[in-house]
């Protein structure tokens, strides 16, 4: 019996960007009915390689084949004619039309609407019974949790016959149930023969769902691999040339007494509601205290909270005396003067203002500081040269102070916010997300870089999403849910069975396993969120 | 999306922007029945080959220069401000109270106080809009556009009914005191052998403006202010997560456009008319924002596109004066201009890039 033809093949595809060769002569294929990944630091050249069988570029050399046949693909039409379907890291959904339009738009079959719409109904209807890919038809995509828009993109692409489904960093902002819950139905449809080609930069992801794994590196395919005769220590070293360490290595913590004691602290967002219930905890000097739970239950609150620029009620003190938690010396820049850094969680839209320089993010929210004046000016000189010894010391690259933070990748953008936060020395470090689409080389420099700061003593509340990443670092765990802190505990102790009840707003005595508890927590957001959007 | 080198984009862009707008007006010429190289020989002979034309040049510039400078201060901190016209308005009245009720011994003094009072009163017409967007989020394009509305209707009041002199025809204050005159040009350059900029309007406002633009170079990119202002106008959550104000800063930038917009009163008011006239801004106030388009919000880009807008100002009416082109077709080059170097930017930006992008590739 012969093989059959590839769904996909791509043979010697060169793209280069004026200077920058994004492909170098890259050969793939892709067997009908498999998951494969392709896995890469950012900047790799993974988003190009899709990018050009996709339709968007066309490759300077190379040729692609679709289920056996030479095809040239000039546009995203001619790929969806192709039966290839993209669904993009950020979705490209209509904001204030309902799913069903969302489906049709681009693949209407006439002036009228009504007909498509209909049809569309029914197609929608089957397909989320096959696949487990339920959506309310009829719902308008602004009010659609992230995961169920991102479903909205996997319908669109089926609804247009797609047999090969593209899907880019799939889980970059997905809670880990939503994540689930995608493997799920990407297993159903690789179970109905459909072929899946997922872009990750997460091991572990590749390690779960994927039969074939590609390593790109540096616009080159280092490495094709069948995932189940490989380690993700293998991959990793595939992906940066050299060995990396997975986990994180130190010592058990010292912590001393508290730095920051934090009492019923309540805050109540613009539409009025209460988005944090209540939350008591104190931070010791010298330890990591994680905090996990599903985005959206009060983390993000919590953080904006402890670094000034939201208003709350109920104590923090700092170091024995008390902060104010509204109105004059509540911003930003005076907790940093009482020696609280903040490391944001949305590095891009907080932390750095994306077209200034390296130089002039080097000390955003420190400018204001009396060794960077003198009069009226500011002294830029100084600050530049400040800079570039920041940026040295913690490894940015290109070490180039006056290139704009937006031309940095994710990684390096996160060490210029890391290095002017860490640098300033201060007693209390918040840091939200901090590998949030970072790439591997540089979580691994990050992760020491925080303990390195709590075996100086310093204090750190970390925020994460990512529970290996909390029990990576924490040396005890808080978990939020609701807005509330629904317990510590120390992190040699909890198992991420006990956690995932917690994040899921369920106490210890009632039994049920961790899985239905995180689709119940799922559940439970996407109620509230319909109740308040 | 491949970028342009910032040479062509300080340049090459106005200026391919530039020759298109001539060459559409050329046409237009052209369909009218006149020569487009005749009539382009009028307005450069008018505006820049003799003195008096620079002097007319010159005047006209200083006001866009105010205007212009005024709208990208606003534009830093992402406000667009098109209530110039409102606030020269105002800064004109500022001008006019303080020459016409104060005594003065000397004209550096007296144009020291009218500067301070035109910049204090444009900036009180700009502080409403500023405060209701900062703290009540009302639009500060429509609010500008509404006040100065109601600062032509205050104006007109005022002359008509306060401070036109009893028994004057003319809706305009009295002429002020001599000891307020500000030298022209022609006062300071001219010489018995060689009277140069005779009787142009162009005057020592002009070194005023050229120290505003030095003044916002500084306050822009030298000044913690101006770091905060750019800050907020590229991220407001960022800003707030630094712990810049956005009320505050927002409020302070317009304060510093209002106060632009309100020094080209000294310049119209005190340097040309010596009296406060009715519809004295003759619309530079919209100018402005040609002139900060086109000038890349930069102080030295404002500088030059407030030369060019005041060229095509006296060129046009140079025009005007020799010629059977009406002066109406004067506006529509004009506004050729403007859509060409403001609203079509990317209609030139992005065939260059790709021209760009063509050149650097068989390079490597």
């Amino acid at each position: 019996m012969t093989d059959p033809a590839p769904a996909i093949e791509l043979q010697g595809i060169s793209k280069s960007f004026g200077p920058v060769q994004a492909n170098k002569d890259i050969s793939l294929r892709v067997m009908p009915g498999t998951i494969h990944g392709i896995i890469g630091e950012n900047g790799a050249g993974k988003s190009t390689l899709m990018s050009i069988l996709y339709g968007f570029y066309a490759a300077d050399k190379g040729d692609i084949w679709i289920k056996g046949e030479k095809r040239q693909i000039p546009d995203s039409q001619a790929a969806i004619k192709a039966g290839i379907g993209m669904v993009f890291q950020h979705f490209k959904l209509v904001q204030n039309f309902t799913v069903l339009e969302n489906v049709i738009l681009g693949a209407e079959d006439g002036g009228l609407l009504r007909p498509s719409l209909a049809k569309a109904r029914g197609v929608l209807k089957s397909l989320a019974e096959e696949y487990e890919l339920s959506v309310d038809p009829d719902m308008q995509v602004q009010h659609l949790s992230v995961g169920h828009q991102q479903r909205v993109e996997i319908l669109k692409a089926l609804y247009r016959q797609a047999d090969i489904l593209i899907l880019d960093e799939p889980t970059g902002v997905l809670t880990p149930a939503e994540a689930d819950h995608l493997f799920r139905i990407l297993d159903n449809l690789r179970a109905e023969g459909k072929t899946i080609i997922l872009i990750t930069h997460k091991l572990r992801e590749i390690m779960e769902i994927t039969d074939t794994v590609s390593v790109m590196r540096r616009g080159e395919m280092t490495a094709t691999v069948k995932t189940a005769q490989t380690t993700p220590e293998e991959l990793a070293e595939l992906m940066v040339g050299r060995k990396v360490l997975l986990r994180v290595d130190k010592a058990p913590a010292q912590p001393k007494g508290a730095a920051l004691e934090v009492r019923d602290l309540r805050h109540v967002d613009t539409s009025g509601v209460e988005r944090l219930r209540g939350v008591s905890f104190d931070l010791h000097a010298g330890e990591v205290l994680g905090i996990a739970g599903v985005a959206g239950n009060g983390q993000s609150e919590l953080l904006e909270v402890l670094g000034g620029y939201a208003d709350a009620t109920g104590s923090v003190t700092l170091n024995g005396s008390a902060l104010p938690l509204s109105g004059a010396g509540c911003d930003g820049m005076a907790r940093r003067a009482a020696g609280i850094g903040h490391v944001p969680e949305d590095r891009q839209s907080e932390g750095l203002i994306m077209p200034y320089s390296a130089w002039e993010n080097s000390v955003f929210g420190y400018h204001r500081d009396p060794m960077w004046q003198s009069g009226l000016l500011m002294k830029n000189a100084a600050i530049r040269e400040d800079a570039a010894g920041k940026m040295e010391r913690f490894d940015v690259r290109p070490p180039n102070p006056d290139l704009a933070a937006k031309n940095f990748s994710g990684g390096n953008q996160q060490k210029i916010v890391l290095a002017r936060e860490i640098e300033r020395n201060p007693d209390v470090l918040l840091i939200g997300q901090p590998t949030r689409g970072v790439d591997i080389g540089a979580i691994e420099f990050i992760h020491q870089q925080i303990v390195r700061l709590r075996d100086a003593g310093k204090a750190i509340l970390l925020v994460s999403v990512e529970l290996d990443e909390i029990f990576a670092l924490s040396d005890r765990i808080g978990v939020m849910f609701d807005g509330r802190l629904m317990g510590i505990r120390d992190a040699a102790a909890a198992d991420q069975r006990e956690l995932g009840l917690l994040m899921a707003g369920v106490g210890e005595d009632e039994g049920q396993d961790p899985m239905a508890a995180a689709e119940a927590a799922e559940r439970e957001r996407e109620r509230r969120e319909a109740t308040h959007g | 999306m491949d970028k342009l080198p910032p040479w062509a984009d300080a340049v090459l862009v106005p200026l391919i922007s530039l020759l298109l707008a001539a060459a559409l007006s050329a046409l237009v010429i052209l369909g009218i029945g006149e020569n487009p190289v005749e009539a382009f020989r009028l307005m450069v002979e008018g505006a820049l080959l003799r003195s008096a034309g620079w002097g007319y040049t010159l005047y006209y510039a200083t006001n866009f220069i105010f205007t212009g400078l005024a709208v990208s201060v606003a534009f830093h901190a992402r406000l667009f401000n098109i209530g110039g016209e409102g606030q020269a308005t105002l800064g004109g009245l500022g001008v006019a109270i303080v020459c016409l009720y104060l005594p003065w011994p000397h004209w550096t003094l007296a144009m020291l106080g009218a500067s301070v009072a035109a910049a204090l009163f444009g900036a009180a017409w700009a502080f409403i809009p500023a405060y209701l967007q900062a703290k009540r989020g009302s639009h500060i394009v429509i609010t500008t556009i509404m006040f100065n509305f109601i600062a032509a209707a205050l104006l007109n009041y005022l002359l008509v009914n306060v401070m036109k002199p009893a028994g004057q025809q003319d809706p305009a204050t009295d002429i002020f005191p001599a000891a307020t005159h500000l030298p022209t040009f022609q006062d300071m350059f001219a010489t018995e052998a060689n009277p140069l900029f005779r009787g142009a309007p162009g005057n020592v406002t002009f070194f005023l403006a050229i120290a505003a633009c030095v003044a916002i170079w500084a306050l822009i990119w030298r000044t913690r202010l101006g770091y905060e202002i750019r800050a907020l106008g590229h991220s407001e959550s960022a800003a707030r997560y630094a712990g810049i104000s956005p009320v505050k800063t927002i409020v302070v930038a317009m304060l510093i456009s209002g106060g632009l917009a309100g020094l080209m009163g000294v310049n119209t008011a005190m340097g040309e008319a010596e009296r406060l006239v009715m519809n004295a801004t003759e619309g530079a106030g919209f100018i402005g924002i040609a002139v900060a388009l086109m000038g890349r919000n930069h102080p030295v880009g404002v500088f030059l596109a407030a030369i060019l807008f005041g060229f095509l100002y006296q060129g046009g009416a140079e025009l005007a004066l020799w010629t059977n082109i009406p002066r109406e077709l004067i506006v529509v080059i004009q506004a050729l201009v403007i859509l060409f170097t403001g609203a079509l930017d990317n209609a030139v930006r992005m065939p260059l890039a790709r021209v760009f992008a063509m050149r650097r590739k068989p390079a490597e």
